[in-house]
């Protein structure tokens, strides 16, 4: 892999950038592998980087259906932080935090890690006793969290609505300084890169169709290029978790359902903080382009459809609007909408299943891009070690039916937590 | 989305509340029910990618419960009856 660096930069400045070399191989799938990854998105791409860097593997294919990167590493808000309440959660987003904050220099890649810090605002004081009680657990965890007062808020975000009669009066706001966005197409072209670089094959337009199992032991995948031998499979298709599972016989306690998120026309710089608009359902970041990256909640039923409805676009600009009452005038330049797995727990699960040598990494509701690096890191682990690391033993298959749910939003068994 | 509510004819799901998958039932004998069985019926979904058989409350309507048939990769609406399995007489 020729590095990337201010050096290859002016030289190829000199020949006008005509003869850059393709960033990773389009190679045709080998007949077996060690180790087949499903699914050639963010998570997929870095369980096959660390594979290949941290355990030495290298006979690894990724088989992506369509594009790498093209479900949803590339339609999410791009937010990257470690904010979370219970400790399974709080160790693991911020190991992936870390590891956001070596990555380009570690890929050769710019992420374009921006850490401009993530804000909710508090409105009313049993939410503040929340934020508050949530900064200070995250601080028990030595991670960085502050909780600020109306003033504060004010200096770091002067255009929301602060005036008497605003209909949702700041009474403060919850940050954790670190927490940043990033650009996420890069971080899969990053990954790829850097793993066709180490031996990995990404192999693109290939649809797995079937996984073979023979006396319990997983031995391949059906493809739409024909079947592919393999000693371990791992599942790594958020969006696509059930359907896959399902070629295996797993049923799981996920429910697939759409989020949708938006962007307006590109305004000067306004906006230097992901804010999170704590008593509703709206969140706002500004892109290095300059336009506003918008997103909300669910629409909250089932769908693999890809695209909301507009209601919930209404919603969600309604909130906008409310508190920032200067973004009125603006246009919404598109919108769109993901497939969110969401568990019945509202946290992921990483690890082992019930077949020998298949594993799975999925149902990431609707925080998965933050969790990129650290999902990649320990699945890779689970795979070459064939047990879980201590990140992700919590998050493990068997946790629902043995009741030690990671229910961090504390409401039981809805399939619409986070 | 506009679901044809038995009672109230077509109406869109913002009047509705969603109740997720159908097909999915509670015990019929909670007290003799395995944890297999409980296991099952709180987090085990089927989440087909197709059609599929969901609750909806009408709760800014007729306040009932209703069964539709959606497509999940289209949102397409097949139809809809009342969960209960009550018959509907238009005009009794």
């Amino acid at each position: 892999m020729a590095r990337y660096s201010i050096f290859s930069l002016l030289s190829h400045a000199r020949s006008g950038h005509a003869d850059w070399p393709l960033a990773w191989r389009d190679p045709e799938p080998r007949r077996a592998y060690e180790v087949v990854i499903v699914g050639g998105g963010g998570h997929g791409l870095a369980t096959a980087y660390y594979l290949a860097k941290e355990h030495g593997i290298t006979d690894v294919a990724v088989l992506e259906k369509g594009w790498i990167g093209g479900g949803n590493t590339g339609r999410n808000t791009t937010n990257v932080r470690s904010d979370y309440l219970l400790e399974p959660n709080a160790h693991f987003y911020e190991f992936s935090l870390k590891l956001w904050e070596g990555l380009s220099e570690d890929l050769n890649f710019n992420v374009m890690l921006s850490q401009r810090g993530r804000l909710i605002t508090a409105h009313f004081d049993s939410q503040a006793d929340a934020l508050i009680r949530r900064a200070n657990a995250m601080r028990v965890h030595g991670i960085d969290s502050e909780f600020l007062t109306r003033e504060q808020v004010r200096q770091r975000v002067p255009l929301m609505d602060f005036s008497p009669t605003a209909r949702f009066p700041i009474t403060g706001g919850f940050l954790q300084p670190r927490a940043g966005i990033a650009r996420h197409d890069a971080v899969a072209w990053g990954y790829a890169r850097a793993a066709d670089a180490r031996g990995v094959d990404i192999v693109q337009n290939c649809e797995v169709t079937g996984i073979r199992i023979d006396a319990g032991r997983v031995t391949g995948v059906e493809t739409s290029r024909g079947f592919i031998g393999a000693r371990k499979v791992a599942i790594v298709v958020a969006g696509n978790t059930s359907r896959v599972a399902a070629m295996a016989g797993l049923r799981l306690p996920i429910e697939s359902h759409l989020l949708q998120a938006m962007v307006t026309e590109p305004v000067k710089p306004i906006l230097d903080v992901m804010l999170s608009f704590g008593a509703g359902h709206f969140y706002v970041n500004q892109s290095d382009k300059g336009e506003l990256v918008i997103g909300g909640d669910m629409d909250g039923y089932n769908s693999y459809a890809q695209r909301g409805n507009l209601p919930m676009i209404e919603h969600v600009a309604a909130a906008a609007v409310t508190v920032f009452p200067c973004f009125s005038r603006l246009r919404i330049l598109r919108h769109w909408a993901g497939i969110m797995d969401m568990t019945m727990d509202g946290s992921p699960i990483i690890g082992k299943t019930p077949i020998e040598g298949l594993y799975l990494d999925g149902g990431w509701c609707y925080g998965g891009f933050k969790a990129t690096p650290a999902s990649g890191w320990v699945c890779a682990y689970t795979i070459a070690q064939d047990r879980p690391h201590k990140l992700n033993e919590r998050f493990n298959l068997a946790r629902f039916s043995r009741g030690y749910l990671i229910d961090e939003r504390g409401v039981g068994n809805v399939p619409a937590a986070h | 989305m506009i679901i044809p509510c038995p009672w109230c004819g077509e109406r869109p799901h913002t009047e509705f509340a969603y109740g997720g998958d159908a097909t999915i039932r509670r015990p019929a004998e909670p007290a003799a029910a395995s944890d297999a069985e409980w296991f099952d019926y709180l987090y085990i979904r089927p989440n087909p990618a197709g059609a599929h058989r969901e609750l909806w409350h009408h709760a800014f309507g007729c306040g009932q419960w209703i069964e539709v048939r959606r497509d999940t990769l289209t949102h397409r609406i097949e139809g809809a009856t009342p969960a209960s399995g009550a018959e509907i007489d238009r005009d009794g």
